[in-house]
C-alpha cells in the first residue's frame, strides 16, 4: 500500500478520520473507503466530468485530486445534496425533462448545475453549455439537461 | 489508470520546499493544482518517487502590486485570477482567456505556476505572458532569479526551470497596464485544448496605429513562437485597414508549424493566420 497518512475531513457534513494510501485519489476514497458510490467514475484523467463533486462549496474532478489533500477541507457529494432548495428543485426538472437516460453522468451534472445556479445563474443557453463543458453526457444531447436547469433558474426568478 | 507508488510532503515554508527538493530533485515533482500532473501519473507517463504539495505554502497563494509590477503567487488558481480586480486593472486580457482554458471545475483547481512549469504547448498561459512581457520567479537553495517569459519557455514541456527550483510567482509589469490586448483561439469544444490560438499585444491605443505588436500564437509548435514577420508588417497599420491587417496575418511563412492528429502543417498555419486576424480585428 506504500505511505499512508491521517486525514480528518467533512463528508457530507459528516467529520471523519481515516488513514489513506498517499496514492488514492479522491474519487476511489469517496467510492471505496467511504462506500459512497453516488460519484461515479468515467475516465480518471480529468475529461469527462462523470467524478465531479464539491470542495469547500467549488466544483472539482474528484479524479484529478488525492484524498491527502482534502485533510481538513469539506466534501460534498451528490448523496449530500440538500433535499430543499434549488437542489430539490432541478432534481424535479432532470426528471420533467428527461435530463437523464442512464443517469452515469447526473451526479456530475447536478455539481456543476448547482455552481452554475448558485454563482452564475443566469439563464442565458449559451452560458450553461460554456458552464456544462466539462462534463460528458452520451445519452441525452444536452438539450433536455440545459432545459432543466433553465427552468429552475427561471422559476426560482418568478418567486 | 492509477498512479504508482510515491510518498508525499507537504512542507509549510518555501525553504522546507527547496530543501527537500535540493535532495535527488529530478526523483521529486512539485504539486501545484495537479489537473495536469495528475492524470499523467494516472497514465504513468510521469512517476515521480516524492509529490512536494504546494498547497500548505500560503505566499503562493498571494496577487499583490509590487514596485515593478504584479506578483502573482504560483498557485493561484484560474478562478483566483478570474475574480481578482488588481488582475483585471493589469491587463483586461485574462478576462478573454480564462474562459478559454479548460472548463470551470478544472479552472477551480489548475494554477498560473503549474501551467508556467509544465510549459504545455497548447496551452494559453506561456503566451499570454510572452505577449504581456512578463517574468517567471524560480527559487532555489542556490539562490533566486527572474526569467523573462520570452527566454523562460524553450520547447515541449521544456522550460528554463531546473529540477530543484520551483516557480514562486509569475510577474506582469507595470507597463503591462497601458498595452490594448488581442486573444483568439479555435477548438473543437469549448475548453478543449486550441487547435491554433494567438495572444497579442500592443503599446498604441485603439484609436492609433500599430505600434510596437508582440503576436505570439500557441497550440502550432512545440512551445509558443512570436511571428515576428507579421508583428513587422503590422508596425504603422491602422486598427481600421483591414486589408493590410489581412495581409500582415497571413505573413507566418518563414515560422515552422508542427502538425497534430489532425491537422496538417499546412492547416496549422491558414488556421494561425484566422486567429491572427481575428484578434487584431477584435482590437
Amino acid at each position: 500500500m506504500g505511505q499512508t497518512k491521517k486525514i480528518k475531513v467533512t463528508v457530507n457534513g459528516e467529520r471523519i478520520e481515516r488513514d489513506v494510501a498517499v496514492r488514492t485519489n479522491l474519487s476511489d476514497f469517496l467510492r471505496n473507503d467511504l462506500g459512497l458510490t453516488g460519484t461515479h467514475v468515467g475516465c480518471e484523467h480529468g475529461v469527462c466530468g462523470a467524478c465531479t463533486v464539491r470542495v469547500n462549496g467549488q466544483t472539482v474532478r474528484s479524479c484529478l485530486m488525492l484524498a491527502v489533500q482534502v485533510d481538513d477541507l469539506e466534501v460534498t457529494t451528490v448523496e449530500g445534496l440538500a433535499d430543499s432548495g434549488p437542489v430539490s428543485a432541478l432534481r424535479a426538472a432532470f426528471l420533467k425533462r428527461n435530463a437523464l437516460q442512464c443517469g452515469y453522468c447526473t451526479p456530475g451534472m447536478l455539481a456543476s448545475a448547482i455552481e452554475y445556479i448558485e454563482k452564475i445563474g443566469d439563464p442565458d443557453r449559451k452560458k450553461i453549455r460554456e458552464h456544462l463543458s466539462g462534463n460528458y453526457c452520451r445519452c441525452t444531447g444536452y438539450q433536455s439537461i440545459v432545459d432543466a436547469i433553465c427552468d429552475v433558474i427561471q422559476v426560482g426568478a418568478e418567486t | 489508470m492509477k498512479a504508482s507508488e510515491f510518498t508525499y510532503e507537504r512542507p509549510t515554508e518555501i525553504s522546507e520546499a527547496l530543501a527537500i527538493v535540493a535532495q535527488e530533485p529530478d526523483e521529486k515533482a512539485f504539486l501545484a493544482g495537479g489537473q495536469s500532473l495528475l492524470p499523467m501519473m494516472n497514465f504513468r507517463l510521469a512517476a515521480p518517487k516524492t509529490l512536494i504539495d504546494l498547497s500548505g505554502l500560503k505566499d503562493l497563494k498571494e496577487i499583490v502590486a509590487v514596485g515593478d509590477g504584479l506578483r502573482i503567487g504560483a498557485t493561484v488558481t484560474y478562478s483566483e485570477l478570474g475574480a481578482s480586480a488588481l488582475v483585471s486593472e493589469f491587463s483586461q486580457v485574462f478576462d478573454s482567456v480564462l474562459p478559454h482554458i479548460a472548463h470551470s471545475a478544472i479552472r477551480n483547481r489548475g494554477t498560473i505556476g503549474g501551467s508556467v512549469a509544465l510549459a504545455d504547448p497548447a496551452a494559453e498561459m506561456p503566451a499570454v505572458l510572452m505577449a504581456l512581457g512578463a517574468s517567471v520567479e524560480l527559487a532555489s537553495q542556490r539562490g533566486s532569479r527572474f526569467v523573462l517569459a520570452d527566454e523562460f519557455f524553450q520547447g515541449l514541456y521544456l522550460t528554463d526551470r531546473k529540477d530543484d527550483e520551483l516557480v514562486l510567482s509569475v510577474l506582469i509589469p507595470n507597463s503591462s497596464k497601458s498595452l490594448s490586448t488581442g486573444f483568439y483561439e479555435l477548438a473543437r469544444r469549448h475548453g478543449d485544448y486550441a487547435i491554433a490560438g494567438v495572444c497579442i499585444s500592443d503599446d498604441s491605443r485603439p484609436s492609433e496605429a500599430f505600434n510596437a505588436p508582440k503576436v505570439v500564437l500557441f497550440g502550432v509548435s512545440d512551445r509558443p513562437l512570436r511571428a515576428k514577420s507579421v508583428e513587422e508588417r503590422l508596425v504603422g497599420v491602422a486598427r481600421t485597414d483591414k486589408q493590410k491587417i489581412r495581409s500582415a496575418s497571413e505573413a507566418l511563412s518563414d515560422l515552422i508549424f508542427d502538425s497534430d492528429l489532425h491537422n496538417s502543417q499546412d492547416t496549422k498555419r491558414r488556421l494561425a493566420s484566422v486567429c491572427v486576424r481575428r484578434a487584431l480585428e477584435a482590437m
